[in-house]
C-alpha cells in the first residue's frame, strides 16, 4: 500500500515519437533598425524525438537565442521552427506561443522562492487547470519522492542545496509531461561532484521518460556524457559548425568518463570549440546572452 | 486544566529562554548602561573636569520615572496615545490601501505608469509638513488634515517601494511560470504579488517611521484647541510651554515606545506572511 502511491512516470508508449524539433534557416537579428546584431544566421537543425541534443559554443554565440525562440520568449527574424510537424514560429508568426509542451529549466534556477518544493512542482498542472490543488500536490509529492526528494517536499527552495533545488526544478518541468525539455546551462555554477550526481539523475529521468532534451552547455564532458549528438556552434552569428555523434550505449554511468572512446570524442569536440572560442575572444565582444 | 498548566509551562519556558538569550541580555544591559550614564550626567555637571552641559540640563531618568508614574494616572496622557496611534494607523492603512495597488499598477502597465508617474514624481519631493497649511484650509476638520498629512508621509515611500519591488521581480520567474502555462492573471497573482511582498514590507516599515515623525509635527503645529488636536505631539508641546521639562521627556520616550510597538507589529505580520524569508 505504501508503494502504491508511486505514480506512473510522465510518459506513455509513444513517448519516443513526440518531441521532434525542426529548425530551418532560422535567423535572428536583434534591434534591426539600430544596433543590428546578427545573433543567429541561417541556422538549421533537425532534432529527433527522444534525442538528447547538446548545444555547445562560445559565450554569447546565440545558443540561448535559439532556446528562447523555441520557448517563445523571443521572436525570430526569419526561418521556421516546427515541433512535431506543427509550426511554432515562422514567417507570419515570429514569436512562438509559450506552452507547457516545452518547459525551460534556467541557468540560475527559477524555482519560486515563496513556494515549497511540492507547491512549485504542483504549479504547472494547477495553472493549466488540469488538476485541483490537492491532486496536483499529491502527484508533485510522489514525483519528488521518485526523484529522491521526499524528505524536502515541504521545504522552501532557499532551505535546500542547489543540487536538490535543480532536481526539483526538473521534476517541476516533467510534471507537465512536456515534449521537450529546454535546459539552459542548468548545472553551470555547480562543483564537479554535485554535477556528476546531477548528470546521473538526469540520465535516469531520461531513461524513464524519453523526453526530447535540448541542452545548452559550456562543459564538453557534460555534453558528451549526456548527449546523443553534440552540436558545436560557431561564434556569433551562430551557425552549426560541427555535429559530433555520440554513439555510446545507454544507460550510461560515470565509468564512461575514463574510457578511451569518451576521451576521443571530447578531444574532437574540444578542437572544434576551441577554434571558435579563439575567434570570439579576439572579437572581444561582450556576452550577449 | 491540563491544557492551562501546559500553556503556563510553555510560557514560563519561553520567558526562561528569553532571559537566558544572549541577545536579549545584551539589549537590557545596553539600556541599563545608557540610563546609568544619563543619571550620572545629571548628578555631576563635570565629567573628569570637563563640563557636560547637554546631559546636565536634561532631567535624570529617576526624575522622569517619578513623573511618569504620576502621568500614567492622568486620562489625558492615555488619550494622547490613543489619538496619535489612531492617526498613525488610519493614515498608514489608507496609504497602504491606495499605495500598494497604485504602485503595482504602475509596475505592470506602462500606459498607467506613463500617465501617473510624472505627477507623482513632482509631488513626491514636497515634504508632508509643507502640506500642513494647505491641508488645514482644504480639509473641514483639523483631525482630517492631520490624517491627510500622515497619509502623505507613508504614501510616497510605499508606492516607490512597491513599484521598484514589482519591477525587480526576476524575469526568469515570469518566464518559468509562462512556460508552464500561466495566464497574465496567474503571473500577477502568483508571481508578481509574492515577489513584491518583501518590498511591500520594507515600504511599510520605512513608511511607518515617517508616519510617526509626521504625525508628531502635525500635532504640534495644529495645537490642542477646542475642535481637535491633542496627541503625543501636542502632549510634548504643551509640556514644553508649561515648562515641565521632565514631562517633555516622558512624551519623547512614549513616542519611542509607540514607534517600537508599531514596527514590531509590521515585523510580525511580515514574518507571518513570508514564511520563506527570515527578513528582520
Amino acid at each position: 500500500m505504501t508503494t502504491a502511491a508511486h505514480q506512473q512516470p510522465a510518459t506513455d508508449k509513444n513517448a519516443s515519437t513526440k518531441g521532434a524539433i525542426s529548425i530551418r534557416n532560422v535567423t535572428k537579428i536583434y534591434d534591426p533598425k539600430g544596433a543590428n546584431v546578427l545573433a543567429v544566421d541561417d541556422c538549421s537543425l533537425e532534432i529527433a524525438p527522444a534525442e538528447v541534443c547538446m548545444i555547445v559554443g562560445p559565450s554569447g554565440c546565440g545558443k540561448t537565442t535559439l532556446l528562447n525562440a523555441i520557448a517563445g520568449f523571443h521572436s525570430i527574424t526569419s526561418g521556421q521552427i516546427d515541433l512535431d510537424g506543427e509550426m511554432l514560429c515562422g514567417p507570419d508568426k515570429p514569436l512562438a506561443d509559450q506552452g507547457a509542451d516545452r518547459v525551460v529549466v534556467f541557468q540560475n534556477g527559477a524555482l519560486f522562492p515563496w513556494k515549497t518544493l511540492a507547491d512549485n512542482v504542483a504549479y504547472g498542472p494547477i495553472v493549466q487547470g488540469l488538476m485541483n490543488k490537492a491532486d496536483a500536490r499529491e502527484k508533485a509529492i510522489s514525483m519528488l519522492s521518485e526523484a529522491g526528494l521526499s524528505g524536502v517536499a515541504d521545504k522552501y527552495p532557499g532551505e535546500v542545496s542547489s543540487g536538490m533545488a535543480r532536481r526539483a526544478e526538473i521534476v517541476r518541468a516533467l510534471i507537465n509531461d512536456p515534449k521537450v525539455l529546454l535546459l539552459d546551462e542548468p548545472y553551470r555554477a555547480m562543483d564537479a561532484l554535485t554535477k556528476s550526481i546531477m548528470h546521473e539523475s538526469l540520465l535516469e529521468v531520461y531513461d524513464r521518460t524519453r523526453v526530447t532534451i535540448f541542452f545548452i552547455t559550456h562543459d564538453l564532458e557534460e555534453a558528451i556524457f549526456l548527449g546523443d549528438r553534440v552540436i558545436v556552434m560557431t561564434t556569433r552569428p551562430a551557425r552549426t559548425k560541427k555535429i559530433v555523434e555520440v554513439k555510446i550505449n545507454r544507460p550510461r554511468d560515470y565509468r564512461l568518463l575514463s574510457s578511451e572512446e569518451f576521451r576521443i570524442l571530447v578531444q574532437e569536440t574540444k578542437e572544434a570549440v576551441h577554434e571558435e572560442a579563439v575567434k570570439a575572444f579576439e572579437a572581444g565582444e561582450r556576452e550577449l546572452a | 486544566m491540563g491544557k492551562a498548566s501546559k500553556r503556563q509551562e510553555t510560557l514560563g519556558a519561553r520567558a526562561k529562554a528569553l532571559v537566558s538569550d544572549l541577545t536579549f541580555r545584551r539589549g537590557v544591559l545596553s539600556i541599563l548602561i545608557f540610563l546609568t550614564l544619563w543619571e550620572i550626567g545629571f548628578r555631576f555637571n563635570e565629567w573628569f573636569g570637563v563640563m557636560v552641559p547637554f546631559v546636565g540640563k536634561v532631567d535624570a531618568p529617576s526624575i522622569v520615572a517619578t513623573r511618569w508614574s504620576d502621568v500614567v494616572l492622568l486620562p489625558g496622557y492615555w488619550e494622547s496615545w490613543y489619538l496619535s496611534m489612531g492617526r498613525v494607523f488610519l493614515g498608514f492603512l489608507i496609504a497602504q490601501i491606495i499605495g500598494i495597488p497604485f504602485g503595482l499598477a504602475m509596475a505592470v502597465n506602462k500606459y498607467f505608469r506613463g500617465m501617473f508617474f510624472p505627477p507623482f514624481e513632482i509631488l513626491r519631493p514636497i515634504p508632508p509638513l509643507a502640506w500642513v497649511p494647505a491641508s488645514i484650509i482644504f480639509w473641514p476638520t483639523t483631525e482630517l488634515s492631520i490624517m491627510f498629512v500622515t497619509f502623505l508621509g507613508a504614501f510616497y515611500t510605499i508606492v516607490i517601494n512597491v513599484l521598484g519591488g514589482a519591477r525587480a521581480v526576476d524575469i526568469q520567474y515570469l518566464r518559468a511560470a509562462q512556460s508552464m502555462g500561466a495566464t497574465q492573471w496567474d503571473l500577477f497573482r502568483k508571481i508578481i504579488l509574492p515577489g513584491t511582498l518583501p518590498s511591500i514590507f520594507i515600504g511599510a516599515a520605512v513608511g511607518m517611521g515617517i508616519t510617526w515623525e509626521v504625525v508628531l509635527a502635525a500635532e504640534m503645529i495644529s495645537g490642542g484647541g477646542q475642535q481637535s488636536g491633542g496627541g503625543l505631539g501636542f502632549f510634548i508641546w504643551s509640556s514644553y510651554m508649561g515648562g515641565v521639562m521632565d514631562q517633555v521627556i516622558v512624551g519623547m520616550i512614549s513616542i519611542g515606545l509607540a514607534g517600537y510597538i508599531s514596527s514590531s507589529l509590521i515585523r510580525y505580520i511580515g514574518y507571518r506572511s513570508m514564511p520563506w524569508r527570515r527578513m528582520f
